[in-house]
């Protein structure tokens, strides 16, 4: 029985069982039905001592490629602060439960009223909850927000300028909850306006929801939505990317009334997809229709200033089936993540950021017209990710950078290619690329690339 | 623990800078932006050095309560043990670095873990297939509630509408049903605190997409009616759902596919000491019969003959997508770490050994706690508050007690079938010395309710804050730092 997880002796187990009164382990299951007890040995490996976990995972690691990074589309490789893991790792944020005791829990409590704080000032809204799990599910979780905030209207909008993986979640949480989604087609890489006009005018419509950047990485102008999603009373929703919004128009500035998004662009390291943080904010008039838990600022009996969950009454484990989300959690530990990052960053560091990708981004992207492999797809202005039209079929390109380890040209619809460049990326790594392109001898047809034989 | 005042924003400086950026300049600038899109205020973000940093967030964390600060008898929380083996495998390069959009010949590895895991979660629950894509428990439930439905949608089967919620579950059940557009039909329990099969019977029509059920449920009590319940929700058409939060005293002795379910969620922050991280990261894997797997979420991962893994992305039958790509995959890691520590042979142990100490516990304290219903439990049980209440001193007061003898409370108030309803829950990674040690300050705690109830009433007395004003921060929301100043 020993094992490094399990602090019993075989004469604790005795003097345990002696209390209680029971003879066996197993008749500590005497309530359990004879036939649904397992007998059999569980088909999992043997144990593993730590050094061969080691082993195993270093194993399974060298079946991975590590490559270099030039691709957007939802997960954005930007530097991580090296303070950052050591903060989250510290064992009193990391095996912390839900700060539901807040006399010993004002460490968390205090860091989600900071990244309350710090998502507020991003966005420009007035209030936002302590995390969703991710982008896409905060989205859904918007949508059921607008139904909730505009009773009798029975639609969404989605602009079809918003990710694809963000628009499949919604899809899906929108057919099981009954909700009708209407699609706001885009125009020469934006989300039509006119489109949204015609749509909206119906009168059905609950929300809106458009990107602030969106897939092709052009920055939408969203002049004229908030008035026009308004006048039929309806809510206006941004997908945002928060690293793009300390430099770009904020949905605050848009005059949008819901706002959600992905965190992961503030230093989250790429992950393989997670864990990421969503993020949900919006204007005060919506704070009681806000999902997840919220924290608020009061003070304890001495006087002293103190935080804890507040608006409690919105929340399954007191409203049950009438709660505004089933959403229990939030993604606590990336909320730190990203808080920490922003305090390093603050205003003028997140905006070096986005001077860098946006400068670099540029950069890659002129010098890949010079290449002639490619041809301006959208003429619209891009922050740190474009998207080309490519000469030559997308999957060979992918694989001819992928010949000297870089990860880009990701086919975002057929023959168009996402670019993605962060602060990480220097004009060596992008002059290296495009000469590799230019001299790998890739042909502009559909045949198949002689690159592949390199 | 000692109290510390300070937002970040306190320290906040204009011109200090806690970031370290390459200095090289490109010819292209933002002021080439239209002014029309670019932002006309600087984001109010503090301005503080490294140290300042460093220093802010160590003092923050002092005045937490961790698994590794002390014994957190959270019922229904699972808190056990995190490993630190799991943290140092979560943070490989190797796997810390992928693309989630990356080909899938260049993540064999990560796709490796991702299938090895669901594999053995299929072995240790008995159901046949795995997603690992769902984030939490909640959102587990929801995903394994559409693909219920979706079960139904494909056999035409529509206007199975309705999921039975037992009145004991958990608030998330009810919650995910809501939200995936199901009405809830409530079961009772009975007098020994389980599912009323008298009472289920009449709900059991044509309408009735299934049944949710925790096993052992909230009360921590066996439900011992679950094959007949089973074939009962069976033979009217409705599928079993097994709300897998109380999965742990299960562990090595029993699996929720041999005893019918149809669908289970598991919270690998609970059962599979993943980290709870103060409310997640967690992972709420969805597992299924035969029958279901045609109807999991996409993305999912698939073994060619060959051995070689890829990602399915589109797939007509799957009840959708339910995250933004694969899940919070280094939750995935660590528990897969974990599952490998413990192997074949020490899986066999976990629930049983959680078992043992709380019913340890149990019995050490039901001459000074009123233990409504007695019985064996499985990994937790539930007293209804002191024996002796004539005091006045309630659940909450005992709860704020512990904070100051070192223990963090045990969940208090649920399930809502008692008025002062104390739930505890050691789980099989705290030893005899740590349980003795709390049963000693619960029989101080309840003797100090006769002897000093003021010192309950007003606990806690050493924690950084003390009992905080929560009508005035709920009725004056101060939701941000802009809000306070």
């Amino acid at each position: 029985m020993a094992f490094a997880y399990f602090p019993h002796t075989e004469d604790d187990i005795r003097q345990m069982l002696d209390r209680i009164g029971a003879g066996t382990l197993e008749d500590l299951y005497s309530d359990v039905p004879a036939d649904v007890i397992y007998r059999k040995e569980y088909d999992l490996p043997d144990a593993m001592s730590e050094h061969e976990v080691r082993q195993y995972f270093e194993e399974l690691a060298e079946q991975n490629t590590s490559l270099f990074c030039l691709c957007g589309l939802g997960a954005y490789d930007h530097y991580s602060p090296a303070v950052i893991p050591h903060i989250i790792s510290r064992s009193e944020y990391l095996t912390a439960y839900t700060p539901y005791q807040p006399e010993v829990s004002q460490g968390t409590l205090r860091y989600i009223f900071e990244y309350q704080s710090m998502i507020t000032g991003l966005t420009g809204m007035d209030c936002t909850n302590a995390s969703m799990y991710d982008g896409a599910t905060a989205a859904a979780e918007a949508m059921m927000m607008a139904m909730a905030s505009t009773k009798k209207k029975t639609r969404v909008l989605l602009s079809e300028g918003l990710l694809p993986q963000v628009v499949e979640v919604v899809k899906t949480y929108a057919k099981f909850n009954g909700v009708q989604l209407g699609f706001i087609p885009c125009q020469d890489g934006v989300t039509s306006y006119g489109a949204m006009l015609a749509e909206v005018a119906a009168g059905d419509v609950a929300g809106v929801l458009v990107p602030g950047i969106n897939k092709y990485g052009i920055i939408e102008d969203l002049t004229g939505y908030a008035d026009a999603v308004h006048a039929q009373k309806g809510l206006l929703m941004v997908y945002s990317d928060p690293s793009s919004l300390a430099v770009i128009k904020t949905p605050g500035e848009w005059g949008a009334d819901i706002v959600c998004g992905d965190s992961q662009s503030l230093g989250i390291p790429l992950s393989y997809g997670g864990p990421y943080v969503g993020f949900l904010a919006c204007t005060k008039d919506h704070l009681r229709k806000l999902p997840g838990r919220i924290v608020g600022a009061t003070r304890d009996v001495d006087g002293k200033r103190a935080y804890v969950l507040t608006l409690q009454a919105r929340e399954q484990h007191i409203r049950r089936e009438k709660a505004t989300s089933n959403i229990c959690s939030n993604q606590s530990l990336m909320a730190l993540y990203v808080a920490v990052y922003m305090s390093l960053m603050g205003p003028e560091g997140l905006r070096k950021v986005n001077e860098l990708s946006y400068g670099g981004a540029h950069y890659l992207h002129d010098r890949l017209l010079e290449t002639g492999l490619f041809e301006e797809a959208f003429d619209k202005p891009f922050l740190k990710e474009f998207t080309l039209r490519s000469k030559v079929p997308a999957a060979q390109l992918q694989d001819a950078l992928m010949l000297i380890g870089v990860f880009g040209a990701v086919e975002v619809e057929e023959g168009l290619v996402n670019f993605c460049v962060t602060e990480k990326v220097s004009k060596e790594n992008i002059d290296a690329v495009v000469e590799y392109l230019t001299n790998c001898s890739l042909v502009i047809s559909s045949e198949r690339s002689e690159s592949r034989n390199l | 623990m000692k109290y510390y005042d300070k937002l970040i924003f306190d320290l906040s400086k204009a011109g200090r800078q806690g970031y370290s950026l390459p200095t090289r300049s490109w010819d292209a600038t933002l002021e080439s932006l239209p002014a029309g899109l670019r932002r006309t205020e600087k984001p109010e973000l503090p301005e503080v050095s490294e140290l300042d940093v460093v220093r802010h967030y160590t003092n923050l964390s002092q005045m937490n309560f961790g698994v590794d600060s002390g014994f957190y008898p959270l019922g229904s929380c699972t808190m056990k043990y995190n490993p630190k083996i799991n943290e140092e495998i979560a943070a490989m390069p190797a796997f810390a670095g992928l693309h989630p959009l990356q080909p899938a010949a260049t993540v064999q590895g990560a796709l490796r873990v991702y299938r090895e895991l669901a594999k053995a979660l299929s072995a240790i629950t008995g159901m046949a297939e795995f997603t690992l894509d769902p984030f939490a428990g909640a959102h587990g439930e929801l995903t394994g509630l559409m693909i219920i439905r979706q079960y139904h949608i494909s056999r035409g089967d529509l206007k199975r509408t309705r999921i039975i919620v037992p009145d004991s579950a958990h608030g998330t059940n009810p919650a995910s049903a809501a939200v995936c557009g199901l009405e809830i039909v409530q079961v009772k329990s009975n007098a020994n605190g389980l599912v009323d099969v008298e009472d289920l019977k009449p709900l059991l029509d044509d309408t009735i997409a299934g049944i949710m059920m925790t096993n052992p449920n909230t009360l921590g009590l066996f439900e011992k009616d679950i094959k007949e319940i089973a074939a009962l929700v069976h033979q009217c058409g409705g599928l079993l759902y097994y709300d897998g939060a109380n999965m742990n005293p299960l562990i090595g002795m029993v699996r929720p596919g041999d005893m019918g379910f149809d669908v289970l969620h598991l919270n690998l922050h609970k059962s599979f000491s993943t980290p709870h991280g103060g409310g997640g990261p967690g992972a709420g894997p969805v597992g299924v019969a035969e029958h279901l797997v045609p109807y999991l979420p996409v993305p999912k991962v698939v073994e060619d003959e060959d051995g070689l893994l890829s990602v399915v992305d589109k797939d007509g039958n799957a009840c959708g997508r339910i995250s933004g790509f694969m899940g919070n995959f280094g939750v995935l890691l660590r528990a897969y770490t974990y599952i490998l520590m413990l192997g074949k042979q020490n899986v066999k142990n976990v629930g049983p050994l959680a078992v043992l100490g709380a019913n340890y516990i149990k019995e050490s304290l039901k001459g000074c706690f009123k233990l409504p219903i007695e019985s064996v439990c499985k990994h937790e049980f539930v007293f209804d508050g002191l024996l002796d209440q004539s005091t006045g001193v309630t659940t909450l007061d005992i709860a704020k007690r512990l904070l100051d003898y070192g223990f963090h409370a045990p969940t208090i108030y649920f399930p809502l079938l008692f008025h002062q309803a104390i739930m505890i829950e050691p789980t099989e990674t705290e030893s005899k010395e740590t349980l003795d040690g709390f049963i000693e300050i619960m029989e101080h705690i309840a003797a100090e309710a006769i002897s000093d109830p003021e010192s309950l009433k007003t606990a806690p007395h050493t924690t950084p804050v003390r009992r905080l004003d929560e009508t005035t921060a709920a009725r004056q929301p101060i939701l941000s730092y802009k809000d306070l100043v």
